[in-house]
């Protein structure tokens, strides 16, 4: 029997939404262990967290203040120390679980399991490589194994209504902390819904062709649906919108209802990042356009004819309920 | 300023359609696939150039070393980035089947250590295993700081202190450290204004490009003649083991149904109300 350690991610003082898939990740590995899971709030505002994290039916809820913004060097000695006498430590593969866990892995001597989006009833897991054109099935063989896992394939848990204990835990030092200074982090706040976590995603690619051409013929339909935005990577470089909005293999992945590709080719870069949509719609002017290997629906046409025509339909259909 | 920067040869991404697993699934099969530069390392190659040169000038102030850990044959890699401007190439003989980010981290570590460069810029993720680990691994290993996610590095003047934005889910954070540090590049690092090294002139801009700058035929020629050092793991002295085991690779199933080829945004509208349900 061996238990289970979430690292909580905060974001100004509360748990980001990533943090209950991350939770449903470690009951499943709990379960297949026999043990229970605790959570390691950590951060600035980590006692405040605490409080909801504790409604999730975990063991106990521990926290860490740690004042200042989030570096690895602050962080990783004080989870290192708490998770070591755990069977897995587990977060989600955002760009802060990413970051963390690989370096308390490095200080447990522990082996890591990145990106995972299966936990097998053998103690396996279960992960996309080649830009998800393979799925590998790896064992950790370290006594504590270490895992991020794909918010899109973990459903956010449900609160369980239980009261779990909260302890604080104190922070650890290591030898780096100060050596990195946060001078500020930018949090690009919108009034849409998470990409990761909307029910429709509307993305616009290089054939937008301007940052105009986004807010103008884009932005109205992804408004009309209650969309989030998302980009191919061509049009976050070109600077069409900024680089928070890329989905793919090395931006975010996401799983909605709905995914509407528009003037996107398709490119497996970009496909590693969608093509678990449940209904993925493509417009592009070329129906050979490697998105159609994906696309439920095509409409080959050209977007600046048909983009504002779509945006008045959607809203027609939505105005009559 | 020494920069090592790792890299490893990756089967060719654009040609990962054709990745297949052998029958008994016990192995990714690469026959007949190109390889080519762990894209993320070409870039991190890149910012690296872009560190140790007066871009205006095109002349070298300091030094790139290349280190790869894999097969012998990756030395063709490794010549291919000489051949972009970098000084020297170091080769850790492995097989790739050996290795996970723990080895390959305790290998970069040992090199680290015989070179003590003044950084060491390296891609975020390989495109093959996809892990985003290595380079936490080996700046715990080393003792150093870890910035990963790179979008822009400037140096301060006297070349010690890095002030960086790192590409994050929430947004973008801005960093100050002093090195020696790992840095971790994101694919934001190709923007024509995002290494500031006080000698290339400020108001400089690279030229947009996908993958970085091409090798020039001069390039291309010294590079035959630049140093390449063949090393082990054991004549490094390492013997870290390998921490996880892959047990099993598949190809993904396909999507289920066709593509319905629409006439008209009315067609689109309907459908989606009717049959996917999601309007
Ligand atoms: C290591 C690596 C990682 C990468 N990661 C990502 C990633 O995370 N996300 C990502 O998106 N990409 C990623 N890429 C880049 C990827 O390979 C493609 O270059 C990129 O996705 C292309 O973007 P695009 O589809 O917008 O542009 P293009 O490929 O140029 O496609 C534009 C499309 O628009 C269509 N079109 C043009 N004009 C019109 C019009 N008027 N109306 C309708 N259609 C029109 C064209 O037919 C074409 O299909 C990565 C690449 C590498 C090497
Ligand atoms: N075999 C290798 N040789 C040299 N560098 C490597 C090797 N494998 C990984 N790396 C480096 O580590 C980074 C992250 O790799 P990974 O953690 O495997 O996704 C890569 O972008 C490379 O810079």
């Amino acid at each position: 029997m061996s238990n289970v350690l979430v690292v909580a991610e905060l974001l100004e003082g509360a748990a980001r939404k990533t943090t209950l898939s991350a939770i449903t990740a470690a009951k499943q590995i709990a379960k297949q262990s026999g043990g229970s899971f605790d959570i390691l709030a950590i951060g600035e505002g980590a006692e405040g967290a605490a409080k909801e994290l504790a409604g999730y039916g975990a063991g106990k809820v521990l926290t860490a203040e740690i004042p200042g913004g989030y570096t690895c060097e602050g962080y990783a000695p004080t989870v290192a120390e708490v998770g070591k006498g755990y069977g897995a430590i587990v977060a989600t593969a955002s760009s802060f679980g990413k970051d963390l866990l690989p370096s308390v892995a490095a200080k447990l001597d522990a082996g890591v399991a990145s990106e995972v989006t299966r936990v097998n009833d053998d103690g396996s897991f279960t992960r996309p490589m080649y830009a998800g054109n393979v799925i590998g099935t790896l064992t950790v063989d370290t006594d504590v194994k270490v895992v991020t896992v794909r918010q899109t394939d973990f459903e956010a848990a449900e609160p369980s209504g239980g009261d779990s204990s909260v302890e604080s835990v104190s922070v650890t030092k290591g030898d780096l902390a100060g050596r990195v200074e946060v001078l500020g982090v930018e949090v690009v706040k919108s009034e849409r819904p998470e990409l990761t976590e909307a029910d429709i995603v509307v993305s616009g690619g290089r054939a937008f062709k301007s940052a105009e051409n986004f807010t103008n013929i884009l932005e109205p339909l992804v408004d009309a649906f209650g969309a989030a935005m998302g980009a191919s990577r061509a049009a976050c470089d070109a600077g069409y919108v900024s680089p928070e909005a890329q989905v793919g293999q090395t931006g975010k992945v996401v799983a909605p209802k709905l995914y509407v590709a528009i003037g996107i080719s398709g490119a497996i870069q970009h496909l590693a990042g969608m093509k678990g949509s449940k209904t993925i719609v493509a417009i592009n002017k070329d129906k050979e356009a490697p998105i159609a290997q994906v696309a439920d629906y095509f409409l080959v046409a050209d977007l600046f004819d048909v983009v504002p025509k779509f945006t008045e339909a959607v809203k027609k259909v939505k105005a009559a309920g | 300023m020494k920069i090592l920067v790792p890299i490893k040869r990756v089967a060719d991404p654009d040609n990962a359609n054709k990745v297949k697993v052998s029958a008994d699934g016990t192995q990714v099969t690469t026959e007949g696939l190109e390889w080519k530069m762990n894209p993320f390392d070409e870039w991190a190659l890149e910012a690296a150039l872009r560190l140790t040169e007066d871009g205006a000038a095109k002349s070298r102030v300091g030094e790139v070393v290349l280190v790869s850990v894999g097969p012998k044959e990756a030395v063709a890699t490794v010549r291919e980035g000489l051949a972009k401007g970098a000084e020297r190439g170091v080769i850790v003989e492995g097989n790739d089947n050996d290795l996970d980010s723990n080895v390959i981290a305790a290998a970069l570590a040992a090199v680290a250590k015989k070179e003590s460069p003044d950084l060491i810029v390296m891609g975020k993720q390989t495109v093959d295993g996809d892990s985003n680990v290595a380079g936490t691994v080996l700046a715990d290993k080393l003792g150093w700081p870890i910035i990963n996610y790179a979008m822009r590095i400037e140096t301060s003047d006297d070349g010690k202190t890095f002030a960086i934005k790192r590409d994050l889910d929430v947004g973008v954070a801005s960093v100050k450290v002093t090195g020696p540090v790992v840095i971790t590049v994101s694919d934001s690092i190709l923007h024509p204004e995002s290494v500031k090294n006080g000698v290339t002139p400020a108001d400089f801009k690279y030229p947009e490009a996908e993958g970085g700058r091409y090798a020039s035929l001069k390039g291309i020629m010294q590079a035959k003649k630049k140093p390449i050092a063949e090393q082990t793991l054991s004549g490094l002295g390492v013997d870290a083991k390998r921490t996880v085991t892959y047990k099993k690779f598949e190809l993904p199933p396909a999507r289920s149904g066709q593509t319905t080829f629409v006439e008209s945004v009315e067609e689109l509208v309907e459908k989606l109300r009717t049959e996917a349900k999601v309007l």
